[in-house]
């Protein structure tokens, strides 16, 4: 994805990282906002239902999403 | 009927503040304890107790405790394991009354899965809806009667910053309380049996109660061995599987959560009020700009440190040399008298002296907080920090390492995989704290000139900033080492929330320092204290008739000489501590310490130093005052007059100086940090290794640097 693309979160593909996602709010078939990037590339600043959060790419990674 | 004001009384109701991280949680707390509130720890585990008392109407008295800000009941962190004990646990003499829930209108949707939680375990809750202003900006209105009747529950609307509304939520929380009659999760039907079963065990209020009981066996410390065992038994007799159901649990309570928001909310949220933030960010977090202006920040914080709490600290350091000498004119002679006025006195200003610096650390890393600058920093420094086995969330503690590494390491509680928390803890006493400064200050003032090297760089500046970056390369180096030998199986995890971008509150600033300095006032003020008591003994009374000859022989001499009172007190106190305890163990110790160009004086320095640092100055400005009588008043001056008898010359050698520079660079030499890091890390283990390795560092590097040298 690139700054400021939206897609639907479609599903995880690591259920213990899935567990704590899904408590932010990452629900399979909300939209995702990738805003930026840090300056190295990682991690990233997602907007999620109007909440702004970071995470590393690597578990960004574990998000499976539609566009 | 009970009166205000008092702490000791038994309060009436025990009412808990719960809600994600960022609600304004502590202001809440702030606005309705004020000063009444105080810090303590939750028995068995290492997690701070917030706890106040609030008078809510002419009869109610309520003991308010804030719990660590969490997302849900199921634990990430160290601080948040201790919220789902408190809630399940029936019996514990923590179980709230009724929970007030602390929710972000701008994002209600987070904040309500844990609000159905409380819900399902039956605790009567009223929701505080706090910074429904910022709500309004973002375009989101509520329907606050159609909330009420969907939830079953009281809701306030209350702005934790300002204090309004927060009389109808005092108002609500005295009221009587019924539970909410909702129940969001239920359990697949062929576990209702068995979690009836351990509810009814254990006396605990509901269904779901019984259901994180068996999800979180493990971390309920209220649970008998026996009965974790027999948790753990069943779990894995039924196959349950924690992760799947809390999952499908998650799911479910989001589908209530979003009829809820859609009965309720009439405008979904836009972008726009966020502008301010996204363009801040745009700034704060740029790839130049975003390193240039924390490099600023952190070179404003030392500036700070060193240059405005140098005032205070002068007061307070000559106050207690002048209450010191007042008192010995007062009391009579006596050792007990002693006791006071050279051991008990001196030890309590040693402590109170520090206090400027980590205050005005503790004002500037709290309006970093207040203003959600902090996350930016964990966005900024996490990849940086990583490559060292270290984590963004160890940016705090290693920055307030420069203050203190007592509120530093506590400050690892924030970090939630226990490999990155361990090796933060390890290498955050290699910041160089201010203790260390006084070392610095008089040996560098010794070895180092005073020159210009150019207008504005002075050579004495750069070589105590060289040794702030030597301490900084050290405590990076070391997690790098300690990344590869420490293994583990648990995952890292970043995950945190960007909160936007606000006006620190400065009241919320104000507790911050109170809360951290009493944190180190209290535990390492104890520790110093009692390690003051036993120095001065070390350093006041000696085997045999030692102390009593020295006596003889100065009175003796001063006699011969015509010495004045002042030198032969001076002269006095040099051979009394070079007769002491104190010295016969530095004489003891030199053959160890002759490599590294110490004589035994320095190593009575060391020795009374082992327990806390800072007391190098205090004894290496007593025992040189041996066997001299110049009118060299500062320890400076005396120091720089003692010349070493083997080769003629001055004693203190850049050799020496440079060399002592980096011992106490690298040692550990603080004994409230071990017990600190004991505490944190439940055990000797790593307060050995972690002391054994920053002494042999220490060692080592001196040993090099005066053989290179001298």
């Amino acid at each position: 994805m690139a700054p400021g693309e939206t897609a639907v979160i479609a599903g995880f593909h690591d259920e213990e990282l899935s567990v704590k996602l899904l408590e932010m709010g990452f629900l399979p078939g909300s939209s995702v906002r990738f805003n930026y990037a840090a300056p190295l590339g990682d991690p990233v600043c997602v907007t999620i239902s109007g909440f702004d959060l970071s995470l590393r790419v690597s578990e960004a990674a574990t998000i499976a999403i539609l566009r | 009927m009970q009166s205000s004001g008092n702490m000791a009384q038994s309060p009436h109701l025990r009412i808990a503040l719960a809600g994600k991280p960022n609600s304004g949680k502590s202001s809440l707390f702030n606005q309705l304890t004020g000063l009444n509130q105080k810090t303590g720890n939750f028995p068995g585990v290492t997690v701070d107790k917030h706890i106040g008392y609030c008078q809510l109407n002419a009869t109610t008295r309520a003991q308010i405790i804030d719990l660590p800000g969490t997302f849900s009941i199921y634990p990430r962190t160290l601080d948040e394991k201790i919220v789902s004990e408190i809630l399940v646990d029936a019996t514990g003499e923590n179980y709230p009354d009724r929970v007030v829930l602390v929710a972000d209108a701008t994002n209600l949707k987070n904040c309500f899965l844990l609000l159905t939680q409380m819900v399902d375990l039956q605790i009567p809750t009223i929701l505080a809806l706090n910074m429904v202003d910022l709500a309004a900006q973002a375009g989101m209105e509520f329907d606050i009667a159609q909330l009420q009747k969907q939830l079953d529950v009281p809701v306030v609307m209350i702005n934790a910053r300002t204090g309004s509304g927060l009389d109808e939520l005092k108002e609500k929380m005295a009221a009587p309380l019924p539970k909410s009659s909702l129940h969001v999760y239920e359990p697949d039907a062929e576990l209702v049996p068995i979690l009836d079963k351990i509810q009814a065990e254990l006396h605990l209020k509901s269904r779901h109660a019984a259901f994180i009981v068996l999800q979180q066996w493990n971390q309920m410390n209220f649970l008998p061995d026996p009965k974790k065992k027999e948790l753990q038994q069943l779990a894995h007799d039924i196959r349950f599987f924690p992760a799947k159901y809390q999952g499908a649990e998650t799911v479910q309570r989001y589908g209530f959560i979003q009829g809820v928001l859609n009965a309720v909310t009439s405008k979904v949220a836009d972008k726009e009020w966020k502008e301010n933030t996204y363009l801040l960010d745009r700034i704060l977090t740029h790839k130049i700009w975003g390193y240039l202006i924390f490099l600023f920040i952190l070179f404003s914080i030392f500036q700070s440190i060193f240059l405005i709490a140098q005032v205070p600290m002068d007061w307070i350091d000559q106050g207690f040399a002048n209450l010191s000498s007042y008192l010995s004119g007062v009391f009579p002679d006596g050792p007990f008298f002693d006791l006071i006025t050279q051991g008990i006195v001196p030890g309590i200003g040693g402590i109170v002296i520090f206090i400027p610096q980590i205050a005005i650390l503790f004002a500037f890393i709290s309006i970093l907080e207040e203003t959600g600058y902090m996350a930016r920093v964990v966005f900024l420094m996490d990849k940086i920090m990583r490559k060292f086995g270290l984590n963004g969330k160890s940016v705090v503690p290693l920055i307030s390492g420069w203050a203190c590494a007592i509120p530093a390491i506590m400050a690892t509680r924030t970090i939630d995989n226990w490999k990155d928390r361990l090796i933060t803890i390890f290498v955050t006493p290699f910041m160089s704290c201010s203790a260390r400064l006084p070392v610095f200050a008089i040996m560098v003032g010794l070895v180092v000139p005073a020159n210009n090297l150019l207008w504005f760089i002075n050579l004495q500046g750069i070589a105590l900033m060289g040794l702030y970056l030597l301490g900084f390369v050290a405590a990076i180096g070391t997690a790098l080492v300690m990344k590869m030998w420490v293994k583990t199986t648990e995952k890292s995890y970043l995950l945190m929330e960007m909160p936007t971008y606000r006006t620190p509150k400065w009241s919320n600033v104000g507790y911050t320092i109170l809360e951290k300095t009493n944190a180190f006032v209290f535990e390492a003020g104890k520790v110093i204290l009692a390690i003051s008591i036993v120095l001065w003994v070390l350093a006041s009374y000696g085997p045999g008739d030692a102390m009593q000859q020295a006596e003889q022989r100065v009175t003796a001499q001063a006699q011969q000489n015509n010495w004045s009172a002042e030198d032969t007190e001076r002269v006095l106190a040099a051979e009394q501590l070079e007769n002491s305890y104190a010295g016969k163990l530095g004489k003891f110790i030199e053959p160890a310490i002759r490599p590294l160009g110490y004589d035994w004086k320095i190593g009575i320095a060391l020795i009374t130093s082992f327990a806390a640092r800072e007391v190098f100055v205090g004894t290496v400005s007593t025992i040189y005052s041996i066997g001299s009588t110049d009118d060299t008043a500062t320890v400076k001056g005396r120091l720089k007059a003692e010349v070493n008898p083997e080769t003629g010359g001055p004693r203190f050698t850049p050799a020496v100086g440079f060399s002592l520079l980096i011992f106490y660079t690298f040692a550990m030499q603080c004994m409230s940090t071990l017990a600190i890091v004991r505490r944190e890390t439940k055990g000797w283990k790593w307060p050995a290794i972690q002391l054994a390795y920053m002494t042999g560092l220490a060692y080592l590097s001196a040993l090099a640097v005066y053989q290179l040298m001298a």
